[in-house]
């Protein structure tokens, strides 16, 4: 038996913190996706009845949030401490440096993760700041919630703020850079937890790019989607 | 060599080489030239070659590490134009054809670059940190006696064929080198997983995979971040599905009982 501080602090075992709190985290960006998809409607209540729900439940959501910054923190300050290493490892660097390919899964993305990463952790508080902490039902963006009675209008601040063309393009960005961690970090956490096999790595590895490009195209059409107010364009030209 | 052959298959190169005096000296690179190299000779019988012509103007050869010169000792390994032996897959650098180059060509040769394998002089570097992260583990432990039955442990092919792809590692060091991050993870799962397969590295398993991680990480290599540019640079194709089951292997041993160190009395 490894003493557990051991392990943790271990090349491996900083891995393991990293892998398990990246894969939380990444199922939570599932579910935040899948509440998103109200967004696509041009009418805001069932965005705005979600979003009161998830409200409702009072003490488990804050549980909810107090844990998933406790996955940020654990994932970030892990990534800083693995990165810090890897800077020593190599004082001198090559005058010349180039991938033999083959089965490698060096890519942009891949090399660079701390980028990435660091750029949503940016974006994390600037996101949680402009909407949770943005203006509420004092300011005024109040709509009606049946059962709820008057409900904050979220629906209202989220397409106010996605009609600048600023905002838009930056979250379009950032959710591409997203895609860009999604891709390597899918195949990269469960080898990171040696849940890989030779058999499936070629297929958890396409999975894994599959995934990262739903996520990102489900996020940054969002904003896109508001801003050309692309349900009634759409749906219109259905009609 | 006649003249003909070499008029016929000889080349002309520029080699930029890394020159450095001792481990803690400043080392730049130094321009050579390369004339009449045979297509015929591998990359360390060239350098013999140039080395040759620097002996003879009264200078200071080109020092590089090799022994066997037929791809098994794992002595040899420069990066040669930023990759570990160069860009043929599964060479070594003794393996390695000057065929591979054309006439004209510029070659960058460089050492083995990471903090855990200070550099010796030039090309060669200390690549004892790989030695040392065997010690502390990577062998099995027998009584020694009479000598045993051939076949009394009887192991499944597909994993002696498995722990044989892993036993491949010739330990040069190019996996270390071609890591982004300077990481001997490939070295070392390669290294576990070969004993780790095998009923008779079972017993010591837990105890094997602390002990090589340990050490690894007090050598100062970085961190595997699954890039698998280790594998593309390995002259014996070792796969990164090993790191995977060295994963596996910590992770058992972080919750099995772990047989206490050979010598203080048993189990
Ligand atoms: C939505 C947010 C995020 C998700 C879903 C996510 C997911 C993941 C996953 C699954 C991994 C693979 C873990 C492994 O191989 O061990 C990973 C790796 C990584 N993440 Fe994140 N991450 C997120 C945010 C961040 C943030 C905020 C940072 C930080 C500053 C960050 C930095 C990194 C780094 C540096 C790696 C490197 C892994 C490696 O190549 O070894 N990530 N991420
Ligand atoms: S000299 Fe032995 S492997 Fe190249």
């Amino acid at each position: 038996m490894i003493p557990l501080r051991k392990a943790l602090s271990s090349s491996v075992g900083k891995k393991f913190i990293m892998a398990f709190s990246g894969l939380c985290l990444g199922g939570f960006i599932v579910v935040h996706l899948l509440g998103n998809l109200a967004l696509y409607r041009a009418d805001g209540a069932a965005f705005n009845l979600y979003a009161a729900t998830l409200e409702s439940f009072g003490k488990f959501i804050i549980a909810a949030e107090l844990g998933l910054i406790a996955l940020f923190l654990l994932h970030a300050i892990s990534a800083m401490l693995l990165k810090l290493n890897h800077w020593g490892a190599r004082p001198e660097r090559y005058s010349v440096v180039k991938s033999k390919g083959g089965e490698s899964k060096s890519t942009l993305a891949s090399r660079n993760m701390i980028i990435s990463g660091g750029v949503i952790f940016a974006f994390v508080i600037l996101h949680v700041w402009s909407f949770k902490y943005g203006p509420g039902i004092t300011e005024g963006y109040t709509a009606a919630g049946g059962a709820h009675g008057e409900i904050r209008d979220l629906h209202r601040l989220v397409v106010e703020s996605f009609h600048n063309p600023l905002i838009v393009s930056a979250y379009v960005f950032v959710m591409l850079l997203l895609g860009g961690h999604l891709w390597h970090a899918f195949w990269s956490g469960l080898q990171s937890f040696g849940l890989t096999n030779p058999r499936y790595t070629k297929g958890l590895y396409c999975l894994g790019s599959m995934f990262a490009v739903v996520l990102s195209v489900g996020f940054l059409m969002i904003p896109i989607w508001i801003f050309f107010d692309l349900s009634t364009v759409l749906l219109g030209a259905i009609k | 060599m006649s003249n003909t052959s070499q008029s016929r298959h000889s080349m002309h190169l520029t080699l930029l080489v890394w020159r450095q005096e001792g481990p803690h000296k400043p080392g730049s690179l130094e321009k050579f030239t390369a004339k009449n190299v045979s297509e015929d000779m591998s990359f360390l019988e060239m350098l013999d070659f140039v080395n040759e012509d620097i002996i003879k103007s009264g200078k200071r050869p080109i020092e590089f590490d090799s022994d066997c010169r037929e791809g098994i000792c794992g002595c040899c390994g420069v990066v040669i134009n930023g990759q570990p032996h160069g860009p043929d897959r599964a060479t070594a650098t003794c393996q390695l054809h000057m065929r591979t180059f054309k006439d004209g060509d510029t070659i960058v040769i460089e050492p083995l670059r990471a903090k855990a394998f200070p550099i010796i002089k030039d090309l060669v570097v200390d690549r004892g940190a790989l030695d040392r992260v065997m010690s502390a583990g990577g062998f099995v432990s027998v009584k020694t006696g009479p000598h045993a039955d051939a076949n009394a442990i009887l192991i499944p092919k597909p994993i002696a064929d498995l722990a044989m792809d892993a036993a491949a590692c010739i330990g040069c060091g190019a996996c270390v080198a071609a890591c982004p991050n300077a990481s001997a993870a490939l070295f070392t799962s390669a290294k576990i997983s070969q004993l780790a397969l095998l009923p008779q590295g079972k017993p010591e398993a837990a105890r094997r995979v602390t002990g090589m991680v340990e050490q690894m990480d007090k050598e100062g290599f970085g961190n595997c971040t699954n890039i698998g540019e280790c594998r593309a640079a390995c002259p014996k194709e070792v796969s990164i599905d090993f790191i995977a089951k060295m994963k596996r292997e910590y992770f058992k041993a972080m919750f099995a009982p772990m047989e206490s160190a050979a010598g203080d009395g048993g189990a």
